[in-house]
């Protein structure tokens, strides 16, 4: 699967150094303290997060280095957690990270048309980013809201209850950088039996 | 059917207010000193006599593995909220998380108590943002009110809820798998034992349980275990929240009496399968892991975990991923395979190799394009597999092909046969 949360290899072409944003550098602060004194690893998950979001959404081997730094850990410890866990991308990702689910829930209920209706609108193959970085089209496993399937997550938010149709028309939109409703297309409010 | 005075999760579906006044008038934190001042012996029993079974998948009871932590090791005792909800066709824990999380938030509090734990983290997908700052603001109107923290809700207990987001992995759901992901490490299953009642997060006593198991929790101790258990069936007792996905008309979440047949679960609450109940082919019962079973069975087949494994199936999280005719129910269960493949840890060479060559093998059989001995060799990987590996994945990733062999294995034989004439002629 062509995702950049699943590849092995870190990028070190951005030859900037990475500095936490103050900000962030007191958020970090607050993670570390969930955790008892001297187990700060355990602010690894939460605080390379924070890093990829400071990052535009993607983590370079300089973010690693740093992050390992911040919490006492050598690189190769932090780097096998952001190879490991999907929601960490090793490579570049457009302002609409669309991650479309492919698995079976989602799949019954059309996913298949949604790839195609998304790789139309953006130009995109799976896994390739558009030329304006607007848009990375990818595919994912499971997202855990088969209840409204067939579903998209864009970021961080997740769009339920697509037809070729709407998600046709919230890509458009997107395309033209206006705003979209989040959640249910269809007025659900979370996973109820549609009314009659 | 249930009633709907037996319901526990009053806002299922969030129609009403999920922050601590709403959740204060749907009767949670009512009264939680009453229930921790009878003690955490009485809570654990009170849990076991209701025969309430986990849920998140396995159905291992619940007051008994309350009952494993220690009761004086000396050092720190944790209890950790599974809310990983990665399983194929489930998506309950993420109803409780958004509409309901002070109901979770409860159930921490009594649960920790019952395990003499100071400190819970719950543990949720990365992929749930927006429940996860559902949880996390609810979690801190808890800290606010005092219901959690020092002397908590007036009890004398101190107690600590975190919330730790996941970043992207099925096997972190893996009890022991969360507890290194936990520590910062990757979410590689450890070996058992020993099992985190006596070594688990950073070398404690620790319990891992799912959400919605710590969810019902002070409701039964309200309403008693009496009550609990004389719903559903003996052994298979309480209500569950059942997700219907897949080919049915109106897919939802509800929350039904343990036992439930299929047939009224799915026409009554999900409006019936698309082309009427005569066009289902198969359903699976609980989640990807779990063997499907044909129309034959879901016609009379009720709900619960020891009748589904009377079925050689099993109800698993409860999650109803319905297939009607239209379905090609070999690329049904390719997909699962190929979940597993891309899921798996990497940690046990049986399941590393053994999940992307079952896949392989299934991806060809959906058009038939393998010999005739093709079936039995992948059913003899799939034994190979299962049991050899540290965690349940390995089970997990090879029962969806048993029972597809088991339940399909004609129609499979038939594209066989069909792909192998067409290449004849060509």
């Amino acid at each position: 699967m062509n995702h950049p949360g699943m590849i092995n290899t870190v990028s070190n072409i951005n030859s900037n150094t990475f500095e936490w944003s103050e900000e962030n550098f007191s958020k970090v602060k607050t993670i570390i303290d969930k955790y008892p004194s001297g187990k700060q690893q355990s602010a690894v998950i939460p605080v390379l997060d924070l890093a990829q979001r400071q990052n535009k959404g993607w983590l370079t081997k300089n973010i690693i280095e740093k992050v390992a730094e911040t919490l006492s850990m050598s690189f190769i410890r932090v780097m096998e957690v952001a190879s490991f866990y999907s929601m960490f991308n090793l490579e570049p990702v457009g302002k609409n990270f669309i991650q479309i689910c492919r698995t079976t829930p989602c799949w019954l209920r059309g996913s298949d048309k949604l790839l195609e209706v998304a790789k139309n609108v953006t130009g995109c193959n799976l896994g390739e980013t558009s030329k304006d970085d607007k848009f990375t089209l990818v595919e994912v496993e499971c997202l855990g809201a088969c209840c409204n399937a067939p579903m998209i997550q864009i970021n961080d938010d997740y769009y339920e209850d697509l037809t070729e149709e709407n998600f046709k028309h919230l890509l458009l939109k997107l395309k033209e950088n206006e705003k979209i409703s989040t959640g249910s297309q269809i007025g659900r409010q979370s996973s109820e039996p549609k009314r009659k | 059917m249930l009633k709907k005075e037996d319901k526990i999760f009053k806002n299922l579906y969030g129609h009403n207010d999920w922050n601590l006044k709403g959740a204060l008038d749907r009767g949670i934190w009512e009264n939680t000193k009453n229930i921790l001042d009878k003690g955490s012996d009485y809570i654990v029993e009170e849990i076991k006599k209701s025969e309430l079974r986990g849920r998140g998948g396995a159905g291992f009871p619940a007051g008994l593995k309350w009952s494993f932590m220690p009761k004086d090791s000396g050092k720190p005792h944790y209890l950790v909220v599974n809310a990983d909800e990665s399983e194929p066709g489930t998506c309950k824990d993420r109803e409780i998380m958004r509409n309901d999380p002070h109901l979770l938030l409860e159930g921490c509090l009594v649960a920790g108590f019952a395990m003499r734990a100071h400190d819970c983290y719950i543990y949720i997908r990365g992929e749930y943002y927006k429940e996860s700052s559902n949880l996390q603001k609810a979690i801190e109107e808890a800290y606010e009110a005092k219901l959690i923290g020092p002397n908590a809700s007036g009890t004398g207990w101190d107690f600590n809820i975190y919330l730790h987001r996941g970043a992207g992995a099925y096997i972190c759901g893996e009890e022991t798998a969360l507890l290194e992901s936990l520590e910062g490490k990757k979410g590689l299953p450890r070996l058992k034992p020993p099992f985190p009642a006596a070594v688990g997060l950073y070398g404690c006593p620790t319990t891992v349980t799912n959400v919605e198991t710590v969810a019902v929790a002070p409701t039964i101790l309200r309403r008693g275990s009496k009550w609990f258990a004389n719903l559903g069936n003996p052994n298979n007792t309480g209500t569950k929240i059942f997700s219907i996905s897949g080919h049915v008309n109106n897919p939802c979440n509800v929350e039904e009496v343990m036992g439930i047949p299929l047939k009224e679960l799915i026409e009554i609450h999900a409006g019936g399968v698309i082309g009427g109940w005569d066009n289902l082919l198969a359903v699976i019962p609980g989640g990807a892991s779990v063997p499907l079973i044909p129309k034959s069975i879901c016609d009379t087949v009720k709900m619960d975990f020891d009748s589904l494994i009377k079925v050689q199936s099993g109800l698993g999280t409860a999650a109803v991923i319905v297939m009607n005719k239209s379905t090609d129910i070999v690329e049904a269960i390719t997909r699962l395979s190929h979940f597993f493949k891309h899921e798996n840890c990497g940690q046990c060479t049986p399941c590393r190799e053994g999940t992307g060559w079952m896949y392989r093998i299934m991806k060809k059989m959906i058009l038939g394009n393998i010999d005739s001995k093709g079936i039995d060799q992948l059913l003899n990987v799939t034994k190979q597999i299962e049991g050899h590996t540290i965690c349940a994945l390995g089970d997990a990733a090879a029962w969806p092909i048993q029972g597809l062999m088991r339940h399909f294995r004609p129609e499979i034989e038939r594209r066989i046969s069909e792909f192998n004439k067409k290449r004849k002629v060509a």
